[in-house]
């Protein structure tokens, strides 16, 4: 015990005159943890440094309490903490030296759980009574805040019991306060206070006029600033004091006034956001009297700014005024302010609408609008008191233009009634309902196309609204009626892309008059024959898969477009290739957009053995000569879409595969329409008929496409078919299909010795094709390996790098050594048919910087040993790989590849030459030292290519040229006259894109 | 002030085989989107210096001419924004070309001399050469191509 307070006296010995400071803190506190002294033992031993006559040894003394204290203010008893709160406050009347270390040490003690009742109130007490906060250093005067805080959080119940007298006391310390960090942590004291219901007093006005001295916050961070302020933060933490109370709203409405006349853009739109943030807070009372002037700084803002957030601010603020107003319960012997803002709002803007041709129309329209979106009422009075006229206008004025304006502003009332509490009232628009419709109805069938796409908008827009076109049932009609006239006539592509949403997002709601009405029509339109054009076929098609969004409908319209390719199949409705495949593009988009409800599954169940039927059906005719449309690979190719967005989602897409597969191996036709097929088909089988063999696709698309969970039926036997068919067909579109069909299967198929074996005699297969240099199919072969090897590599299988190995041997083969090149661009691709994720494939992140790594050895290995003659295949297929990567992990790679690179660009192939130099560009911006001793080599051949007979070769090399410019001068220098003579002649190249991007090069240089 | 939109890119642009005369747009875009004003940090287009209608372009017969307006009418760096003009255009364009620039008449009240001076070629040559005054122009030029 007499070691330990020799050792104590020992250590406080040595703080006090400075020998040690870190060291003695923290074995004081080491120990006092530790059991082995008391705090009371500590200061004890500071007795006489404590009551020393040296302002400097007091505050040293206080400094090592302070510092233990922080440290282990958890440990002490409340007896203690009495004592010592005595104690500090004591202090805080001491010489201003010692004062800093008071505070440290009073901050420790507040955070301690046992602070004693009381206390908390007498701190502060001290604290504002005998200390000037603003006259602390930044340090400080944090501490003195964050003990405000610490106080709020754990006393808060005795701080409110000290009444107007904490506001007081806090105002007092704040005045002043300069510091961003510390104002950060004031305004957050001023928010609690304004929050949590302190007592105000008298001194709400102290309290606004200390925090609102700094709005608007004009800040802006020192650069590489430490502390991360942005002036973000500081002006969202002073808006939420601001708005915080109603009892602001006196004094904070004048101030948004004055600060709306600033010239400073970021002021304003600060005023503005304040502005809508408290009205959301304040009731009618508090902003009655302000409202003429708030509005006419509004209105000005709106009126006259060039910026569109401020416009955007402004018309927020008028909005949530407007709510704000509406809001309130109102008395009966107090004037309704709604009322008298609304008179105020539309007699300066209604004049306005008056005067389409003027630009004020515009502003005018959007205040009304936002007060009319604001609330129920202000919409009824708004719309009683525009509407009219604007619909009397419309009647009147003859112009296009100005009718066009008008029926622009009309949408903008139309729309925001239907974010109002719907459902609530009837609609405000349903006095008008007559007069408006008879508008766009009139609208539409005018000539001018700018009118009548403005007039669908609006008709889409009354459309949304519950009761508005659908009350009578001839309304809706009516549209119906217009639009299908619009389908079939209207040639401008603008107008009938319009047509086609509108119709879209009014068959969501009213199908019934889509199947009565524009149904039948378009159908007898698409089957009038060759009367009309080919483009009005088109939009009829078009038209039927927008509208096709509700079941009901599907189960409308996918009969039609059936019917078509059935007759396009026959030969009787003379339909060209492209219409058959813009139908199948417009059957797959009504299957994207089907939701997946039992009906529509159910549509769908049935189209796909239609489709197969007709393809089955044109097989078999095509090998006896009659030739049919859906023979073509283009048809076949835009059947296989429809068949996998399908098959992707369906609940049924089990039994639909389950039977597709049972086609194409057992010839089992039962499923099918109108069975009039012979009994034993044979379509997997390569023999004769290629008609035949190409409609693999379509198993391709329905069993590829399959989500993970519905199992594949008789697996074996299907996967040794397509692995047949690929290797001995001779057809491309039948083994290019086969192969991909194979590879999904295989790329789904559960991991395991199966899957192994089952890769293992695969690539025996192939590998015997391929070695065999007289082999026939050896291309079949090699496209079998490459999707092959892709399925697998895209899961991450450990047997692909034996796939892969194979293919970079084939790069220098003779005959595949480029097919095989090409082939690396596939495999880093994502394909849109098959393996994708859309297709439920297993594609693992990540797998093309994996690929690359694993392999990029290789092929510069492989480079190097080639002869002269293969080493462009290397090169090409090094450039399809790098392509393909994520432009970061390009960057750190490139440099190890540089030489094989720089060696690209003399390569003669123009796809070789444009990725290469698209890969160099974007290193050359941050040139590493490798290629600066290459910059010789580099600048000669980059220079070459700008000739070069291809635009975009020319256009690579010359952005490439300008990035060199930004290397260090020095390393440039020399290079400078030659390449600007070199330039001179891409100038005056014949296209403009290259002229640019040569003028900017060589004025870089 | 406002910028003219970006040309619109057409699929004529992107055909290798049509050849696309220079036009006045083309010079308008060369002047307008990398020469700054001496005294301002605004571009020549953002403060009417350079306008679209002044400038022409005949691409036959190898003549381009610009005509500047300076913002005031007695603005000390006419000479200046002439020269970086010229110089920008000489960068810019086929050596084919004969380049005139002068000031819009009536704009600017020392309009002969400074015209006079731009047409010279021998003073334009030789104030390339020098240094410092090479230097200034390439200011104009440059920053702002930097942060386009």
């Amino acid at each position: 015990m007499a070691a330990d307070s020799a050792l104590l006296l020992g250590l406080v010995e040595e703080f006090v005159l400075g020998q040690q400071d870190r060291k003695a803190v923290d074995t004081a506190t080491g120990k006092l943890k530790a059991g082995q002294f008391t705090i009371l033992q500590l200061v004890e031993a500071l007795g006489l440094h404590l009551t020393s006559s040296q302002p400097q040894t007091r505050g040293r003394g206080v400094q090592l309490l302070s510092n233990v204290l922080q440290e282990c203010y958890g440990d002490l008893t409340e007896r203690e903490v009495e004592v010592l709160i005595v104690f500090y406050e004591n202090r805080l009347k001491d010489h201003y030296v010692i004062t800093p270390h008071v505070i440290q040490g009073l901050k420790a003690l507040t955070k301690c759980s046992v602070l004693p009742p009381g206390s908390a109130v007498s701190i502060l007490k001290s604290l504002f009574q005998d200390i000037h906060v603003q006259s602390l250093m930044l340090a400080e005067r944090s501490c003195v805040y964050n003990i405000l805080i610490q106080l709020m959080e754990s006393r808060e119940s005795e701080l409110k019991g000290l009444g107007a007298d904490f506001v007081f006391g806090f105002v007092q310390s704040v005045d002043g306060e300069r510091d961003p960090r510390n104002l950060l942590l004031a305004f957050h004291i001023a928010r609690k206070i304004v929050h949590e219901g302190y007592d105000l007093g008298k001194f709400t006005e102290e309290l606004f006029e200390v925090t609102s001295c700094y709005f608007p916050i004009d800040f802006s961070p020192p650069a590489n600033d430490p502390h991360g302020i942005t002036q973000e933060e500081l002006v969202l933490a002073l808006r939420v004091v601001l708005t915080g109370t109603p009892r602001f709203a006196e004094f904070l409405l004048p101030l948004i006034i004055e600060k709306l006349d600033s010239d400073v853009q970021s002021a304003k739109l600060d005023s503005l956001q304040t502005l809508t943030a408290c009205a959301s807070v304040y009731e009618q009372k508090d902003l009655a009297q302000f409202l003429p002037g708030l509005w006419a700084s509004l209105r000005r803002e709106v009126f006259q700014t060039a910026s569109e957030r401020v416009e955007s601010a402004g018309l927020a603020a008028v909005g949530t005024l407007t709510a704000c107003l509406s809001r309130s319960v109102l008395n009966s012997d107090s004037e309704d302010s709604l009322n008298v803002f609304l008179e105020l709002v539309l007699k300066d803007c209604q004049h306005h609408l008056c005067e389409p041709d003027l630009k004020l129309v515009w502003p005018s329209a959007k205040l009304l609008q936002a007060t009319s979106t604001a609330s129920y009422r202000a919409s009824h009075r708004v719309a009683a008191a525009v509407l009219p006229s604007l619909i009397e206008q419309y009647n009147s004025r003859t112009q296009c233009a100005q009718r066009r304006t008008l029926l622009e502003v009309l949408q903008g009332f139309v729309h925001p009634v239907t974010s109002s509490e719907e459902g609530k009232y009837e609609s405000v628009l349903l006095d008008f309902r007559q007069s408006l419709c008879s508008i766009v109805f009139s609208a539409l069938s005018e000539s001018n196309a700018d009118l009548q796409i403005t007039s669908m908008r609006v008709l889409t827009a009354l459309g949304q609204q519950t009761d508005l076109l659908s009350s009578p049932q001839s309304d809706v009609e009516l549209a119906v009626d217009h639009l299908t006239r619009l389908i079939l006539e209207e040639g401008d592509p603008k107008v009938s892309l319009a047509v086609v949403e509108c119709a879209g997002s009014l068959a969501r709601l009213h199908p019934a008059a889509f199947i009565s009405k524009m149904v039948p029509r378009l159908k007898e339109e698409i089957f009038s024959g060759g009367l009309r054009s080919k483009a009005v076929r088109q939009r009829c098609v078009a038209a039927l898969a927008a509208v096709s969004s509700r079941p009901s409908l599907v189960q409308e319209s996918t009969p039609v477009l059936l019917q078509v390719l059935t007759s396009a199949h026959t030969g009787t409705g003379a339909f060209s290739l492209e219409e058959v495949i813009s139908v199948c593009h417009s059957l797959q988009k009504i299957a994207e957009q089907a939701q997946d409800t039992e009906e529509t599954g159910g549509v769908f169940h049935d189209v796909i053995p239609r489709l197969l039927g007709l393809a089955l059906q044109a097989a078999l005719q095509g090998s006896s000569g009659h030739c049919s449309p859906i023979l073509e690979e283009t048809v076949l190719s835009a059947m296989v879409p429809i068949i996998s967005t399908t098959c992707a989602r369906l609940q049924l897409a089990g039994q639909t595969a389950s039977r597709a597969v049972s086609l194409f191996l057992d010839g089992d036709v039962s499923f099918l329409p109108e069975n009039a097929f012979p009994a034993q088909i044979q379509l997997l089988k390569a023999g004769d008929s290629r008609s035949q063999s190409q409609m693999v696709c379509l198993l391709m698309g329905c069993v590829c496409w399959l989500p993970r969970t519905v199992e594949v039926p008789q697996m074996d036997r299907l996967l040794l078919e397509l692995l047949e068919l690929s290797c001995t067909c001779d057809h491309p579109l039948s083994y290019t299909s086969a192969a991909k069909c194979y590879a999904g299967l295989v790329n789904k198929s559960p991991a395991g010795e199966a899957l192994d074996s089952l890769i293992d005699r695969t690539l025996k297969r192939i590998s015997t094709e391929l070695d065999s240099a007289s082999s026939p199919v050896r291309t079949q072969a090699f496209t079998l390996l490459l999707w092959v090897s892709k399925a697998l590599l895209l899961r991450y299988h450990p047997l692909s790098t034996a796939l892969t190995d194979k293919l970079f041997s084939l790069l220098s083969d003779p005959e595949l050594g480029w097919l095989a090149a090409d082939g690396f661009s596939l495999l880093m691709s994502d394909s849109p048919d098959v393996l994708n994720r859309g297709s439920h494939a297993d594609v693992r992140m990540m797998y093309r910087q994996r690929f690359f790594t694993e392999n990029s050895a290789k092929l510069v290995e492989g480079f190097n040993a080639a002869v002269q003659e293969k080493k462009s295949g290397y090169l090409k297929a090094l450039s399809h790989i790098v392509n393909n990567l994520p432009r970061q992990v390009q960057l750190t790679e490139l440099p190890a590849l540089l030489p094989l690179l720089l060696e690209a660009l003399l390569c003669p192939d123009q796809g070789v030459q444009v990725s290469t130099l698209s890969c160099l560009q974007p290193v050359l911006l941050d040139p590493p030292s490798a290629l600066i001793t290459q910059l010789e080599v580099l600048v000669g051949r980059t220079l070459a290519l700008t000739t070069s007979p291809t635009m975009k070769v020319r256009i690579a090399s010359l952005r490439c040229i300008h990035a060199l410019s930004r290397f260090p001068e020095h390393e440039i220098m020399p290079f400078r006259a030659r390449v600007l003579r070199a330039l001179a002649a891409p100038l005056d190249d014949h296209k403009r894109v290259v002229r640019s991007e040569a003028a900017v090069a060589r004025n870089e240089w | 002030f406002f910028n003219e939109q970006a040309r619109l890119q057409t699929t004529e642009d992107e055909d290798e085989d049509v050849a696309d005369p220079i036009d006045d747009r083309e010079i308008f875009d060369i002047l307008s989107v990398s020469i700054n004003d001496p005294e301002h940090p605004l571009s020549l287009e953002e403060l009417n210096v350079v306008e679209q209608v002044r400038v022409r372009v005949d691409d036959q017969e190898n003549t381009v001419g610009v005509e500047f307006t300076p913002t005031i009418p007695h603005c000390s760096m006419a000479t200046l924004i002439g020269l970086s003009i010229k110089v920008k255009l000489l960068r810019s364009l086929p050596e084919r070309f004969k380049i005139d620039v002068h000031i819009t008449p009536g704009t600017h009240t020392s309009e002969d001399a400074v015209n006079k001076q731009l047409a010279d070629k021998e003073r334009v040559a030789a104030a390339l050469e020098n240094s410092q005054l090479l230097e200034v122009v390439n200011q104009c030029l440059i920053s702002n191509a930097r942060t386009s």
